[in-house]
């Protein structure tokens, strides 16, 4: 017997119970020639938030932001595997990236309004989707939906830039859902925010699961078990030199805090509890 | 039992901080007197700033701000020992001209700086572009005079175009650097928002990246319009003068600073006088594209 014989740890695939919005398989995904992420599933379940945890530099944003190509604009980076999104690769290749993110629309963590006023900001997408309804009342709706309303209702016309952290972070929330995408992905979307915006985030998210499926990626154990339904754990495998991250366990957010499988999940969540 | 004595104590309290100005102390002497160069420093940069502005109301006033102020402002310059006149062709002259030079440069200053700044910042072409463009900011005037003859003036003869072409060749450089640094500061993360929101890397630059940076290049326009305004060297070459109004863009064509030059060195008062004159509206004019390039250049946002 070789040393290679040895086999890489491959997660055991995750069975979701529901409808799965986005089926990711990742065999490989490369920058240039670093190998960051390998043999992953993820499957995304409609209505349900999706938690996203691990160590940094684990793969997370980079596992995240493979769900809607935002890496093409990457020069270096190289997706193989496939994402199944309503029974179509979005990496096939006749695919449109751009189309893509119209449906999966995304969340930053940094707080990422443009210079204009905020109601332009909110209209944004609809006027880029050239949107036949009534404008007006669709960024009402969206303001509302993202519990901005009632602070922005009187100054629509000020900069979407003049608002607080926490207010321009819902102020983005607002203009990802304005044009009703079917998923939104969000990376650590209350990093820069205190713990009562973060809270108001939060309560919005799970009213937003209401009518959208969600994918988050989150650094706060705590806030992974108040939102998640379904929690994907990664880790960084370090062993073959390089720095890959894979994952490690996925399953209902209460089965992996609670009584994970996998050594490496009990020891990074109690080292993060206790 | 304890040997410690707490009725009288080891240490001094502190002497109370003198908190007040030391107008005396030797730091407080060198700190007024350096304020005190500055100021004098600022004051002698004024004055001939001050004097030219001075001189040019003084002189250049008592037409311009007067009853006659229609007919200095549209009349035909002077003959000899005629009376009045005016500047009226080389004003329209200066405008129509500086007009070619901003639709030639804006554009293609505009569609390089998108470019430079937003398509390919760091390849080979946009380094050496972008320092081909500071060197050319720092060209002599006259040598895009000497260029446009050469290349235009030579086969077509002295016109208006061959004058508005010299000032676009001035104005490019300035319209495209300001225009690239306006849009090379549009942040990232606003960018990866509209590729977030389905935007094609067409509608980030329109809907996104020329919107936030319009300030700043609207700042650089007016500027370089400013410039060019003020030109005399290049048109020596390109426009020469004419003491009628333009008719046709292939003709040679007046303008204010060529007037200038030619009024000045003139025996007689009344050609003289309307070399003031035409230096206070050039001036005027010239200001108030810098005017504008403050106005526009507040963000909104
Ligand atoms: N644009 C890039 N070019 C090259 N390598 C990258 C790039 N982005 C990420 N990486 C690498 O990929 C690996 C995974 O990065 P990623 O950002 O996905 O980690 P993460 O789990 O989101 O970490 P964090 O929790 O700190 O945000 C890291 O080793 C990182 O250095
Ligand atoms: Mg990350």
């Amino acid at each position: 017997m070789n040393a290679t014989a040895e086999a890489l740890f491959v997660a055991e695939p995750f069975q979701a119970s529901g409808d799965v919005v986005i089926d990711c398989k990742v065999d490989k995904i490369f920058y240039g020639d670093f190998l960051a992420v390998r043999d992953s599933i993820v499957p995304i379940e409609k209505h349900k938030i999706t938690g996203f945890i691990g160590p940094s530099g684990c793969g997370k944003s980079t596992v995240l932001r493979s769900l809607n190509r935002m890496n093409d604009l990457i020069q270096v980076f190289r997706f193989e595997g496939n994402v199944m999104y309503h029974g179509q690769d979005i990496y096939a290749k006749k695919v449109d990236p751009v189309v893509v993110r119209r449906y999966i629309g995304m969340v930053f963590q940094q707080p990422n309004p443009f210079s204009m006023s905020i109601y332009d900001n909110v209209a944004f997408g609809l006027r880029l989707n050239r949107f036949k309804g009534d404008v007006e009342e669709r960024v009402e709706k969206a303001l509302r939906s993202a519990a901005l309303w009632n602070e922005v209702k009187d100054k629509l016309k000020n900069s979407g830039l003049s608002l607080s952290g926490g207010q321009q972070q819902r102020l983005c929330i607002a203009r990802a859902i304005a044009t009703e995408p079917d998923v939104l992905l969000m990376d650590e979307p209350c990093s820069a925010l205190d713990p009562i915006a973060t809270r108001q985030v939060e309560e919005l998210m799970l009213e937003l699961k209401e009518h959208y499926t969600l994918a988050m990626v989150t650094h706060n154990m705590q806030q992974a078990t108040r939102v998640a339904d379904t929690t994907a754990f990664f880790s960084v495998d370090i062993s073959q030199g390089g720095r890959t991250g894979y994952l490690v366990e996925m399953g209902p957010t209460r089965q992996i805090f609670e009584d994970p499988r996998e050594q490496l999940t009990k020891e990074y969540i109690s080292g993060e509890f206790s | 039992m304890s040997d410690i004595d707490l009725t009288t104590r080891a240490i001094e309290p502190p002497r109370l901080p003198r908190l007040e100005h030391q107008t005396f102390e030797i730091r407080a002497l060198k700190s007024g007197l350096l304020t005190w160069l500055t100021w004098i420093a600022a004051g002698l940069a004024a004055i001939p700033l001050l004097s030219v502005i001075y001189m040019l109301i003084f002189k250049g006033g008592s037409r311009l701000f007067s009853s006659s102020i229609g007919e200095v402002l549209t009349g035909l310059p002077p003959a000899g020992f005629e009376m009045g006149g005016g500047i009226g062709p080389a004003l329209v002259g200066t405008l129509v001209m500086v007009g070619i030079g901003a639709l030639i440069s804006i554009p293609i200053g505009i569609l390089a700086a998108i470019y430079l700044g937003v398509l390919e910042p760091s390849s080979r072409i946009s380094t050496n572009a972008r320092f081909l463009a500071k060197v050319l900011t720092g060209f002599p005037s006259i040598l895009a005079g000497v260029f446009v003859y050469a290349v235009i003036v030579i086969h077509f003869g002295y016109s208006a175009m061959a004058g508005g072409i010299a000032l676009a060749v001035l104005m490019l450089p300035t319209v495209l650097l300001a225009a690239e640094e306006a849009m090379s500061q549009v942040p990232q993360r606003m960018k990866d928002a509209a590729y977030g929101m389905g935007c094609t890397r067409t509608q980030v630059i329109l809907k996104v990246v020329l919107p936030t940076g319009l300030t700043g290049i609207l700042t650089g326009v007016m500027l370089a319009i400013a410039g060019a305004a003020g030109e005399s060297a290049p048109l020596l070459f390109t426009a020469l003068f004419s003491n009628y109004y333009i008719s046709e863009l292939n003709e040679p064509t007046a303008s204010l600073s060529i007037l200038i030059y030619n009024f000045s060195g003139m025996p007689f008062q009344n050609q003289i006088e309307l070399a003031w004159t035409a230096s206070l509206a050039l001036v005027l004019i010239v200001l108030m594209f810098n005017i504008l390039a403050r106005i526009l250049g507040r963000s909104k946002y």
